[in-house]
Formats: C-alpha cells, sequence, structure tokens
C-alpha cells in the first residue's frame, strides 16, 4: 500500500512503487489535469507540484512523492481563482489547451519564489514546457500579468 | 487538404436537395422538418425543445448551441456558435455550447481541416440563426396577435413595442418548433454584428485552466482497458513473428495479438492512410503496465518488399506501388538530385520560357530543399473504442469523422448507422488527426478483445508512426533583361513521395514567360497534410527566391511584389490565376506600413518580409531578427491578414501569432530524417521543438477590415513565415539560407554542395 497526499487529500492504493506519479494519478486515481507528452521530461506537459517544487510526473517514480504534498491542476486554488488562471482567462492564452496545466503549474513556482519575475526568468523557468500551438507570447504575458494580481493581492 | 470545398462531400440524397434548395448547406432545416413531424432522433433530453439542427431552447429561456465542429485549439467551439448566436440575437453571455456528436446527416461533414471550418459554416449558421429567430418572433406575433413586422427582438427577449408586451425566447419555444419554416429569413447586415466580430472569450477557457477532463487521452469507460501497439521499427519493414511470454508474465497484461488492419484489396479512400498494415498489440490494465511489458516484447521483423496499394480518391481509383527499399535521408537527396535533372510534367507554361531564357542577359537558379515533418500534436494519438456485434463506440480526438465513418463501417462490417463517433476536444491536429487509421486500429482492438479499449499512442509511437509532410525540393529560375526586369520565371519541383507546386499561383499570372514543372519519387513513408500543406514548403522557397531576385534586380522586397502583382492585376498573363492580385498587395501594403518597412529606426533588426496567399486567404509577415549570443532571434513579427470579416479577433490574433511561432519553430529546427528506414527522432529530445525564450516577445497581427465571408486562417499565417525568417537571416548573416531547417543540420545533397542546378 502507498499512502500518498494530493491536492490536501489522502489516498491509500495499490500501486507498484516504481510506477511513475503521472501514471497514478491519471489512470488509478483518475486526475487527468495533468498529461502525459513524452514521458522523459522533455515536455513538460506533467508538471505537479511535489513540497512546492516543479516536478516532472512521468518520471517521478510515485514512491518518492510517499509523505510529500503533491498538488496538481486540479488543487492549485480552491475555486479556480489563482492568479495565474485569472490571468490565463483574462488573456485567453489557450489554444488547443492540452500544454496548459502543465505551464501553470511551472509557473506557479517561479511566482512563488519571485514576486516581480524579469522577462529573463520567465524564460528560463519556462523553457521546459513546450507548447506546440505557440503560445509562448501570451504565456509570458499572462505570467506578468498574474504577478501583478499577486502582488495587489498577497495572501 | 486545400481543394476540399464544402461543396464535394457526400451527401446522403434528401439532404443533397437541401442544399440545393438553400443555397448552401441548409441541413438543419431538412432535420428540423422530420423532428417537427414527431420522429426525433431520440437522443435529445425531452425538456429540449428543437429549433434546428444547431439550436435548443429551454422553456426556462436556456439558449444552448451545439458546436458542429471538432476542436483542436482552432477555437471553433467558440466562433461557430458565435455565429448562430448572432443572427439569433441571443445573448452571448448567457448562451451554453456544447460538442455536437458526429452526424453526417444532421450538422453536415464536421471537417475541421484546410481552413475550412468558418467559412464552410458561415452561411449556414447564419441561416440557422436568422430563421430560428425569425420564428420565435412569428410565434411571438401570434400569440400576441400583432403583424410580425412589430415584433423585436434583443438579448434572447421578443418585444412588442406599442403594446409594451414581452416575452423570452424559451417562452415561445415550443410554439416556434411548429411553425412552418420561413424561406429566405434576410441576414443582418455586417455593420449590425454585435457579437461577431467583437473578441469573445474561449468558452473552454476555465475547463482548460482547471484541468477539467477535456481530451481523447482524458476519457474514462467502465472496465475499459489499455492498448497499445508495437510497429515495425523502419519504413519498409513488416512483421514476421514474435514470443510474447515475457510480456504476458508481467501485471496487468491481458493479451498479446497481431492485428491487421485492412484485408487485401481493400480500397483505401484518400484518408485511409496507415502506416504499417500489421501491427502487434499489447492489451492490459493500465498504460504504465501496457508500456512496461511491451518493452519486453521479443519481435522479429523481415523487410516488407514492393506492395501495391488501391486507393480511390473521390471516384479516382487507382493502383499505387509501394516501393520495399529502406531509405536513408542521404539517399533521398541524392535521388532528389537525379530526379531535378529529367524531364518533368509540365503544371502551367506560358510565352515562350525557353527563349526566355536562352536570350537573357542574366538568369538566376536557386534550390531549396525541406525535410519530413512530423505533427507532433501535443497529446500523442489515441482512440477510445467499445464495438460489439451490433455496434460501435468510438470516442477521442479526430479531424474528419466523416471520412472516417465509412471505413470503419467497411471493416468492422456495420452500418453507418451503428457506429457513433463522439469528439472529444484535440491536443493540436496539425493535420495529422485528419488520418482516421488509429480509430480503425482501436475499433478491431476492441472487437477482438471484446472490451472496452483505449489505443494509446506513446510519444516515441507517435513521432516514429507518423503521416508526415512529404520531403520537398524545387529550383527556382528566373531571366532577366538586360535592364534588369523579369523576363521568365520557371520553377521545377518535386518531393517524396509528393510535389508541392501550386503552378497557378502568384507569380504565375505576373510574369510574360513562365513555366512551372513537377516530379515526385514513390516511397514507403507515409505522407499527409500538415498545416497549409505545400503551401509550407511554397512559401519558404518561392519567397526566399523573389528575396534574392529582388535583390539582384536592385528593388525593394515589397516594391517588387506590388509591382509583379500590379501587372497581374491590370495585364495578366495566363488563365486560371488562383489569387486576387488587389487583396495580396492589400496585406503587403498594410504590413509595409504596420511595421515602419524602411524607417531607419528599425535598422537594429534583420528585417525579412514574405507574403503568400492560401486557403483563400492572404498573409504577409515582417519578421524583426536579432543575433544574441551568436545565434538568431525573431524578436518581433509584423503581421498583415486579409481572411474576409475576422469573426473572434482576439482569438483569431492568437492563432495567427500561434503560427507564427510555429512557423520559426519548424523553420529553425523541423526535421524527421530516415536512415535505414528508421526514423532518426522519437521524442522530443531528438525532434528540436521551438521554446518559450525563442518566440517572439512582440507579434503584432493586423487584420483587413472589409466586409468579405470569412475565409480561412489556420494555415495561411504559417507559410509565409518561412520565407520571411529566410530573408531575415539573410540579412542578420549576409548567407542565403536554401535549406531546411536553417538551423542545427540542415537538408543538404552531399554530392553537391553548392546551390547550383541546372534541368
Ligand atoms: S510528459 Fe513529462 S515532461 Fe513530457
Ligand atoms: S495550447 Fe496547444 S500545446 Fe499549448
Amino acid at each position: 500500500m502507498i499512502k500518498l497526499n494530493i491536492n490536501r487529500k489522502s489516498y491509500e492504493l495499490d500501486v507498484d512503487p516504481e510506477t511513475p506519479l503521472l501514471w497514478v494519478l491519471r489512470d488509478v486515481i483518475g486526475l487527468v489535469g495533468t498529461k502525459y507528452g513524452c514521458g522523459v521530461a522533455q515536455c513538460g506537459a506533467c508538471v505537479v507540484h511535489l513540497q512546492g517544487q516543479a516536478v516532472r510526473s512521468c518520471v517521478t517514480k510515485v514512491s518518492r512523492a510517499v509523505g510529500q504534498e503533491v498538488v496538481t491542476i486540479e488543487g492549485l486554488s480552491e475555486n479556480n481563482d489563482h492568479p495565474l488562471q485569472k490571468a490565463w482567462l483574462e488573456l485567453d492564452v489557450s489554444q488547443c489547451g492540452y500544454c496548459q496545466a502543465g505551464q501553470i503549474m511551472s509557473a506557479a513556482v517561479l511566482l512563488k519564489g519571485n514576486k516581480n519575475p524579469t522577462d529573463k526568468d520567465i524564460d528560463s523557468a519556462m523553457e521546459g514546457n513546450i507548447c506546440r500551438c505557440g503560445t509562448y507570447l501570451r504565456i509570458h504575458k499572462a505570467i506578468h500579468l498574474a504577478a501583478e494580481i499577486q502582488r495587489k493581492n498577497p495572501k | 487538404m486545400e481543394q476540399f470545398k464544402s461543396t464535394t462531400h457526400s451527401r446522403r440524397s434528401f439532404l443533397r436537395s437541401s442544399l440545393l434548395a438553400g443555397g448552401g448547406l441548409m441541413i438543419s432545416f431538412t432535420w428540423f422538418a422530420e423532428t417537427a413531424a414527431g420522429t426525433s432522433n431520440g437522443t435529445d433530453l425531452p425538456e429540449w425543445i428543437e429549433i434546428n439542427g444547431y439550436i435548443k431552447i429551454t422553456p426556462d429561456n436556456i439558449i444552448k448551441i451545439l458546436n458542429p465542429n471538432p476542436e483542436f485549439g482552432q477555437n471553433v467551439m467558440t466562433s461557430l456558435p458565435m455565429i448562430v448566436a448572432e443572427e439569433l440575437d441571443a445573448d452571448w453571455q448567457k448562451v451554453v455550447i456544447e460538442m455536437g456528436p458526429h452526424d453526417n446527416v444532421k450538422l453536415g461533414p464536421q471537417f475541421t481541416g484546410g481552413s475550412n471550418s468558418v467559412r464552410m459554416y458561415w452561411k449556414p449558421l447564419r441561416e440557422a440563426g436568422a430563421t430560428a429567430r425569425r420564428m420565435l418572433m412569428e410565434a411571438a406575433a401570434q400569440s400576441w396577435n400583432v403583424p410580425v413586422e412589430e415584433v423585436s427582438t434583443k438579448a434572447a427577449m421578443l418585444y412588442h413595442e406599442k403594446s409594451g408586451k414581452s416575452g423570452t425566447y424559451g417562452s415561445f419555444a415550443s410554439k416556434a418548433s411548429v411553425i412552418p419554416i420561413p424561406k429566405g429569413v434576410k441576414l443582418k447586415e455586417v455593420k449590425d454584428f454585435k457579437v461577431v466580430r467583437n473578441s469573445q472569450k474561449n468558452v473552454e477557457g476555465l475547463k482548460i485552466v482547471s484541468g477539467k477532463p477535456l481530451f481523447g487521452l482524458d476519457y474514462k469507460h467502465e472496465g475499459m482497458l489499455i492498448a497499445m501497439i508495437e510497429h515495425p521499427p523502419a519504413f519498409g519493414m513488416k512483421l514476421k513473428s514474435f514470443d510474447a511470454a515475457e510480456t504476458l508474465k508481467m501485471p496487468g497484461i491481458k493479451d498479446v495479438f497481431r492485428q491487421k488492419l485492412y484485408e487485401d484489396g481493400f480500397e483505401q479512400a484518400g484518408f485511409d492512410t496507415r502506416t504499417y498494415n500489421e501491427l502487434l498489440v499489447v492489451v492490459g490494465k493500465t498504460t504504465w503496465e501496457v508500456m512496461n511489458a511491451r518493452k519486453k516484447l521479443k519481435a522479429n521483423w523481415e523487410p516488407a518488399g514492393d506492395s501495391k496499394e488501391t486507393v480511390n480518391f473521390r471516384g479516382q481509383k487507382r493502383e499505387v506501388l509501394i516501393p520495399g527499399q529502406l531509405e536513408s535521408t542521404d539517399a533521398q537527396l541524392d535521388k532528389m538530385q537525379e530526379y531535378a535533372n529529367k524531364p518533368a510534367e509540365q503544371l502551367r507554361r506560358d510565352g515562350d520560357p525557353e527563349a526566355a531564357f536562352k536570350n537573357a542577359a542574366q538568369v538566376i537558379e536557386r534550390t531549396y530543399n525541406a525535410p519530413f515533418l512530423a505533427h507532433n500534436c501535443m497529446e500523442p494519438m489515441n482512440f477510445f473504442a467499445h464495438v460489439t456485434d451490433e455496434k460501435a463506440l468510438l470516442v477521442g480526438p479526430l479531424q474528419a469523422p466523416g471520412w472516417t465513418e465509412p471505413t470503419l463501417a467497411k471493416v468492422l462490417g456495420l452500418p453507418a448507422d451503428k457506429i457513433e463517433i463522439q469528439m472529444t476536444r484535440m491536443g493540436g491536429g496539425f493535420g495529422r488527426r485528419a488520418y482516421g487509421h488509429y480509430l480503425v486500429e482501436a475499433a478491431l482492438i476492441s472487437k477482438k478483445v471484446k472490451a472496452p479499449v483505449k489505443l494509446v499512442y506513446t510519444r516515441e509511437d507517435d513521432m516514429t508512426y507518423g503521416i508526415y509532410r512529404p520531403m520537398y525540393t524545387a529550383t527556382y529560375r528566373a531571366a532577366l533583361d538586360a535592364n534588369k526586369n523579369l523576363v521568365a520565371f520557371h520553377v521545377k519541383g518535386g518531393g517524396i513521395p509528393e510535389h508541392a507546386i501550386h503552378a497557378n499561383r502568384f507569380p504565375a499570372g505576373a510574369v510574360e514567360n513562365y513555366l512551372a514543372e513537377a516530379w515526385q519519387i514513390p516511397s514507403n513513408i507515409t505522407i499527409g497534410a500538415f498545416r497549409a500543406p505545400r503551401s509550407n514548403f511554397n512559401a519558404a522557397a518561392e519567397q526566399s527566391f523573389l528575396d534574392e531576385l529582388a535583390e539582384a534586380m536592385g528593388k525593394d522586397p515589397i516594391d517588387f511584389r506590388l509591382e509583379l502583382l500590379k501587372k497581374a492585376k491590370e495585364n495578366p498573363v495566363g488563365k486560371n490565376n488562383e489569387y486576387d492580385a488587389d487583396r495580396y498587395a492589400g496585406v503587403l501594403k498594410l504590413v509595409k506600413e504596420k511595421s515602419g518597412w524602411g524607417n531607419t529606426e528599425n535598422n537594429k533588426y534583420s528585417r525579412g518580409v514574405a507574403a503568400y496567399f492560401c486557403h483563400n486567404s492572404y498573409a504577409a509577415h515582417v519578421v524583426d531578427m536579432v543575433m544574441r549570443n551568436g545565434r538568431p532571434y525573431v524578436e518581433r513579427v509584423f503581421s498583415a491578414m486579409d481572411c474576409g470579416i475576422v469573426v473572434n479577433p482576439d482569438a483569431a490574433t492568437n492563432m495567427v501569432e500561434g503560427a507564427i511561432v510555429d512557423g520559426i519553430g519548424n523553420a529553425f529546427y523541423g526535421k524527421l530524417s530516415h536512415k535505414e528506414g528508421a526514423p532518426e527522432q522519437n521524442n522530443f529530445s531528438r525532434y528540436r521543438m521551438i521554446r518559450h525564450s525563442e518566440a517572439p516577445k512582440k507579434i503584432e497581427v493586423h487584420f483587413v477590415q472589409n466586409d468579405i465571408d470569412p475565409t480561412g486562417l489556420g494555415e495561411p499565417p504559417f507559410p509565409p513565415v518561412f520565407g520571411a525568417v529566410a530573408n531575415a537571416l539573410y540579412k542578420s548573416t549576409n548567407k542565403r539560407y536554401y535549406n531546411q531547417p536553417f538551423l542545427g543540420a540542415p537538408l543538404q545533397p552531399k554530392s553537391k554542395p553548392e546551390n547550383k542546378r541546372s534541368f
């Protein structure tokens, strides 16, 4: 049995400890907001938070998540009101939308540690997230906007 | 895909007449007539009152609009219902949008591709909305006992001003549903649009940012198993034998078997392309278990040898010989070289090009090459299927359900009305998901294991089992007279296995002596539509060539194009010129103005310009490049588009921005190469994709404002990016870029490194 804490909820699961967290989330628990894009830590579609750090769940064994807090896109905010989610909607960032959960989860870690990121900060924090539809420009602007929203309403 | 006009889709007969009678796709009206007569299809909840195929209105005034077309990020799920809401006079903020099921009878061809969605549905959706509104007005007029002309509408409400009476659409919906369908209802004037031409937010935006299940891979079904396929490691190989003993011992694994797709002699329709006809299938409980167990398979592969396929493309049946050799990119380039020197098929001839070249004072000749490209949709191919003896349910991402359904019916031996296809949001398409082989695979697997199954491709499967953009080449030649006037133009293009030449496009029509020729080399590497098929190569090659030509003639590249377009307009050469010279010139002038072309303050950038016409729309870009740390970055892009009326301006802008980023990425890095038939790239570690820091920080998109019915936008902005990038690279590096991808290891024939080739 593997005990997990995901989005502030406890789970006890009978899974192979070697299984990547991504497939436990998607196939076993049914949290499908975290996406599969490459399986080899190249695209960022699968980014989740492990103790507040961005990890690629496709290459993170579920055993590593034991005793840690896991947050997925579904648990990023209570009412879909994280500044990034607001900014994403405000700027209508998405095209197909497939990469966006991973983009937001990567950006969330950046914003936690950096209240006022520069273009360069954003570039380097987001380099691991591919958007095949090419929404990078809007993602970039939305991160700046989210930072602004966050500065105005510090939690 | 651009050759598919909506009128060429086949129809069941009673729909055809509806088409003729209505002038356009008045499909919903036919269905409405049936529903009104009490033959409802039974799939709708009883409290919904059908107005017609696209619109439902509840008594409590909830308006639900079905989006007929598959959504892959082009935002049709928002833009198509906007068109209905506009004519219906609904309150856009309160409209509920849902994805329509696949139903060729009720909803039309439902094809996403060829930049056709808005263009194809523009009229029928407007008519549907306007007719529904008119019927509601008539229902109100009857109840109130007033002339219908005195009834007005606003935000889903009906009003009779004189008597002060009013009511919601919902309160008259039941009554409206039995009113005979009015004919020829007047549509709104473009100037009166309130919803259309105003930016509306993506209706699924919230679901996307909160991680709701939207995509095919997210779909779940009671008792669903996961299937994966193991395909030959190289094009030209096939499965010989296998040993699954180890795999079957792995946890969660249910079955391993070989699965043939099409029976021998199967007549393939145009979009039935599949890469390998026989696959090794592993079925198990969860994705990870199947992924793992696959690694234990012991498969033996052997050369497939030459084979023949019967393809029936729109009634034209032909036998295609598929050569069996294992192809390598180097050898392919050499072979292209060889074919380029042979006589080719003539596609168009104006004047006397041979004489003009013979008498020319100067001849400029350049050759351009481009590799196979993989679509790399962010969501790998996948589909759910549950097939029983009586019926089939399929759920997942695809662009052209109407083309896949007949194939499924044939392969499964089921009547079409026993096959239900539900379409999920797609994690990208780019043409890839017009090829429904993965539905056929999923369906056959489900049938075999007698269970609901989701077929999942890994990224590696997706990249190495592709329907790629072909490999292209073209040699352009221009003849100048002693005064440096362009007197002749010649293009000879080829490809594996298809060439890209559009013989009747610009600069055809603008040059007295013109010759277009093409050849192709058969191959076993499967190819298909890729965002702006063919155009995506032509606009790179031709627009680079025109840039070089302008330089040789001592002309500004924009002015040079405008001069040619002037000639094409005032004194067109030849027949069948596909483009409208005015609109083409229009985007060039607009981009010239908006980019501050010629302003010295822009000298810090290396600027490249290109324009192109495809899918009925016009695009021109100015790319501003800088060098940083020894490599080029596109810093800014100015873009001018003419696609007629822009339905949803901000979403349209997003799409153009995306096309530009996609174009830069593919121009810089896109490449799928082969060695002994095996793709050399199988994941993003080897297939370089454009990354966040490499996207321009500023893209300005300008639309030509006119009242022309909308044409496509998904594809047209993409092709000219390649040319503009090449031309900016020249300014940055003083070197012309002829071979894609421009950065990294470009495609260059070993045997002929210099850019010269005679024909
Ligand atoms: S799926 Fe994990 S990085 Fe791509
Ligand atoms: S929005 Fe489609 S991959 Fe990013």
